[in-house]
């Protein structure tokens, strides 16, 4: 290392800092995260931690998505064959797509596949 | 009948720019032939061309071996106009701008390791802005951050030192060897 002067040392330090507190940010990050889309734009992201409700709107009308004990579903949704609210719970790395009204819930628990990757 | 003929004059500065952007482009294939663990982590090797060239023969130089060498080398590997080449270019323009700012930094201090550092980083946050913004948005890319900046801070460092060593050894340059 002896190619390396002061300043070239404060960044690679300062760099290394930055990379260990993405690092950390990460861990704690990773309990998972639940993404709500409408027409493809993403216009929630929460934690699954907190248990809430939220509600979006989309063409048809009002989506209800419920958050409770680190599960996620869609409690309501006008789409007539309600088949992403009959989906249930939404497992990790799983979503739930209404249509038509163009909302789609993620659930991005930890772990990477080929889709969010 | 005469053909009429078109000069074109070749400066030495000319064939000094089209022998190291030669010696980029070889380094750019040879890492494509390197299976790599994650897509989007490569070495970068044709940067040290790029630190080598700025010290020696300035930004100028420097901008044009890379620029070449984006250029030459997507034509290449097939990749040119491509997404892949897009990252390429942005990643190469935005690390040489950061490249410009970081020469006029004073050099007792600052030398071409943490110059190659800083170009990393510029290089990953641009890519990383451009697949945000423009090839996936949407996608959430901030579980891959450290990831990605992990490895630039690693190839910065890698690449920098042996930028640094090469310009101490004075290989690498054509006037000598020539």
């Amino acid at each position: 290392m002896s190619h390396a002067r002061p300043g070239d040392w404060l960044i690679l330090v300062a760099g290394l800092i930055g990379v260990i507190a993405l690092w950390a940010h990460q861990v704690g990050g990773l309990e998972g995260r639940v993404l709500v889309r409408v027409d493809g734009r993403i216009v929630s992201e929460s934690s699954l931690r907190l248990d809430r409700k939220l509600s979006v709107s989309g063409p048809l009308g009002e989506t209800r998505v419920e958050i409770r004990g680190g599960r996620v579903r869609v409690a309501a949704d006008p789409s007539p064959r309600q088949l992403c609210v009959r989906q249930g719970w939404i497992p990790p790395g799983g979503a739930a797509v209404c249509l038509p009204n163009r909302v789609a819930v993620e659930n991005s628990a930890a772990g990477y596949d080929s889709l969010n990757y | 009948m005469t053909a009429s003929t078109i000069e074109l004059v070749a400066e030495p500065g000319d064939l000094r720019v089209a022998r190291l952007a030669a010696a980029a482009i070889g380094l750019t294939l040879a890492e494509a032939v390197l299976p790599l663990p994650i897509p989007g982590v490569k070495p970068g090797l044709a940067n040290i061309v790029t630190l080598v060239v700025l010290y020696r023969y300035g930004w100028h130089a420097a901008a044009w071996v890379a620029g070449l060498r984006i250029v030459a080398g997507a034509l290449v590997l097939g990749q040119f106009l491509t997404p892949a080449f897009l990252l390429s270019l942005t990643g190469g323009v935005v690390s040489l701008a950061a490249l410009a700012l970081a020469q006029r930094l004073p050099a007792r201090w600052f030398g071409p390791v943490g110059l190659s550092l800083l170009a990393a980083f510029a290089h990953i946050g641009a890519q990383l802005a451009v697949v945000d913004l423009w090839l996936m948005p949407g996608a959430s890319l901030l579980g891959l951050l450290p990831v990605f900046f992990t490895a630039a801070w690693i190839t910065g460092l890698v690449n920098g030192l042996a930028a640094a060593h090469l310009l101490k050894s004075r290989q690498l340059d054509p006037e000598v060897k020539a």
